[in-house]
């Protein structure tokens, strides 16, 4: 019988025929956590009675979630990850390296195939390098630190397939608010999606990162690229338990308005909404192309009176990539405030909480109640473009009529 | 093991960032989580919630972040178990890896402070107040197993690796 991208890659890792529906003891090949989830696990890595971590070399912990550290509660957490990298030999990326799915992504640590795990549900970003990628707590990251596997529930697999170009202002974050609208919020719950299409070939890896991070967001357990750069491919005859077929050029800009990402609608639906902030980042949406689209739009102007908008490099490297390009000025210039990489407002934790009643249009991934650190908070996703053009008119607005 | 509880029922959807915000959870002290946890939703749970109460909600439960801090939170406030129509998957994984369990089923015939009773590892789940049995979703092995023993880190301590 033919198998899905998900079946071949698991069953690879377990040595067996699988089929969906089975559960398979897996082994690993990456293994990440974050300042979140990393001390938990720790904790539990030693309550398990482990002294030595599985191959460390395959394992990364990145200080993101709060960083730089707000809190002499959160300092200690990060000292405790400091010290356990140390002596184990696993790779740390300390504050202002980047996001973690960023850092990963940078660093190449995935290839075609791989299967890996995260203690951060955003995890499912590294489908777009073709590995099976999915998030995990921390006393399963603990578990595989210990063991080297992880059990899976094989998942059944959705086909979707993307036929030509987005057009000139719409962008893979809206094609992504426009998909989870479509599956809705637990319309892929258990599921791997297989991204096929024309449209895939030469579009850029920064959109395939923001198109796989987001699937979660549909209740997903992975999505992968299945094009000529992943090189992964179903067999003939494997079963999908849905397919779809999205035309792009047909889509608008999509804004998921409060508090659940499913809820997207046009931007046309949404122009009259006013914001006090605006956020630019996030694994989502803070690369390199991300901050040149916003610069775009902002360069040689200068935001709304009364709006706020904090930008945050999803990595150092493209910091530095962004200073170089004259983004940093131009956005600077143009009202905006740089923070250090990681990801603060988007998880709430600081470095951007918005005030009661204040609306906020993020390029982020959530936008539940409270996600922010403010439950009398609004937020609105979007994409970076759509941001920038809305702190230009203090409301939502269509990228597409600024440019 | 046999559980009893009272119900507090909620929605669909509730996320972890409800269960737990994310400003809470940089703690490895797990009261702190106990005492902020629902608070954006339900921000009487914690004087409604005693121990052993059975927490009841409608789809996706526990969306969103991959936050262990949330089933630990609904833990050690004294949550017994949770029974929903359906979980979304990281918190499923998180809520059996800790020793929470959780029941997934038809929750139409139950309301709020209903008298729950459920044998871990068992089909049904009996509605003491209302004379119901409901058939739920079976847990595979492997997940009675982790349950059995309170969680993975005990299961881990006393078997060495993964039997299956």
């Amino acid at each position: 019988m033919g198998r899905t991208v998900a079946e071949k890659i698991i069953a690879s890792h377990c040595n067996a025929a699988v089929q969906a529906g089975d559960i398979a003891l897996c082994n690993v090949d990456f293994l990440m956590a974050t300042d979140t989830t990393a001390p938990i696990a720790i904790t539990a890595f030693h309550e398990m009675g482990g002294k030595d971590v599985v191959r460390p070399e395959n394992v990364a912990f990145v200080i993101d979630h709060a960083a730089p550290c707000p809190t002499q509660k959160i300092a200690q957490l990060h000292a405790i990850m400091r010290k356990f990298a140390s002596q184990q030999g696993i790779v740390l990326y300390d504050v202002g390296e980047g996001i973690c799915h960023q850092l990963v992504a940078e660093n190449g640590y995935i290839k075609p195939g791989d299967l890996a795990i995260g203690a951060d549900s955003h995890t499912c970003t590294y489908g777009a390098q073709g590995a099976l990628a999915t998030g995990v707590g921390s006393t399963e990251l603990a578990a595989t630190m210990l063991t080297g596997k992880v059990w899976l529930k094989v998942p059944e697999s959705f086909r979707i397939t993307f036929r030509g170009q987005l057009p000139a202002g719409v962008y893979a974050k809206d094609l992504v608010l426009y998909l989870i609208g479509r599956l809705g919020s637990d319309g892929a719950s258990y599921k791997s999606l297989e991204f096929y299409g024309d449209s895939l070939e030469g579009m850029a890896l920064a959109d395939k990162l923001t198109i796989c991070n987001m699937v979660v967001e549909a209740g997903a357990k992975n999505g992968v690229i299945c094009d000529s750069t992943t090189g992964m491919r179903h067999d003939p005859g494997a079963r999908f338990a849905a397919e779809f077929d999205i035309d792009l050029s047909a889509l608008e800009p999509y804004v998921a308005a409060p508090h659940s990402v499913d809820n997207a609608m046009r931007v046309s639906e949404l122009e009259s909404v006013e914001i006090q902030q605006g956020f630019i980042g996030s694994c989502t949406n803070g690369r390199i192309e991300d901050l040149r689209v916003a610069a775009e739009i902002l360069a040689g102007r200068r935001i709304a009176a009364g709006v706020r908008l904090y930008i945050i490099p999803a990595s150092k490297r493209v910091f530095l990539q962004a200073i170089r390009e004259g983004l940093v000025e131009a956005l600077t210039e143009a009202g905006g405030v740089f923070i250090t990489s990681g990801c603060g407002p988007c998880v709430g934790t600081h470095n951007g909480i918005p005030g009661d009643g204040d609306t906020v249009i993020s390029s982020s991934n959530r936008n539940f109640k409270g996600r922010m650190g403010n439950n009398q908070a609004l937020i609105y996703l979007a994409s970076p473009a759509t941001v920038a053009a809305s702190v230009l008119s203090g409301r939502i607005t269509d990228p597409r009529r600024v440019r | 093991m046999l559980l009893q509880g009272k119900v507090l029922k909620y929605g669909d959807n509730v996320d972890t960032d409800a269960i737990i915000a994310g400003k809470y959870t940089k703690t490895l002290d797990l009261q702190d989580l106990a005492d902020h946890a629902m608070e954006d939703l339900d921000p009487d749970f914690r004087t409604r919630l005693k121990p052993g109460d059975f927490m009841v909600a409608g789809k996706n439960f526990g969306c969103g972040s991959s936050r262990e801090q949330a089933p630990i939170a609904l833990k050690q406030a004294g949550v017994a178990c949770v029974v929903a129509r359906a979980f979304a998957r990281i918190f499923y994984r998180n809520a059996i890896n800790i020793g929470l369990p959780l029941v997934e089923c038809d929750v139409d015939a139950i309301g709020e402070g209903d008298i729950l009773q459920y044998e871990l590892g068992g089909d049904r789940l009996l509605n003491l107040t209302r004379n119901g049995n409901i058939p739920i979703r079976t847990l595979p092995d492997i997940m009675v197993a982790i349950l059995t023993e309170g969680g993975l880190v005990n299961y881990l301590k006393r078997f060495g690796s993964y039997r299956m």
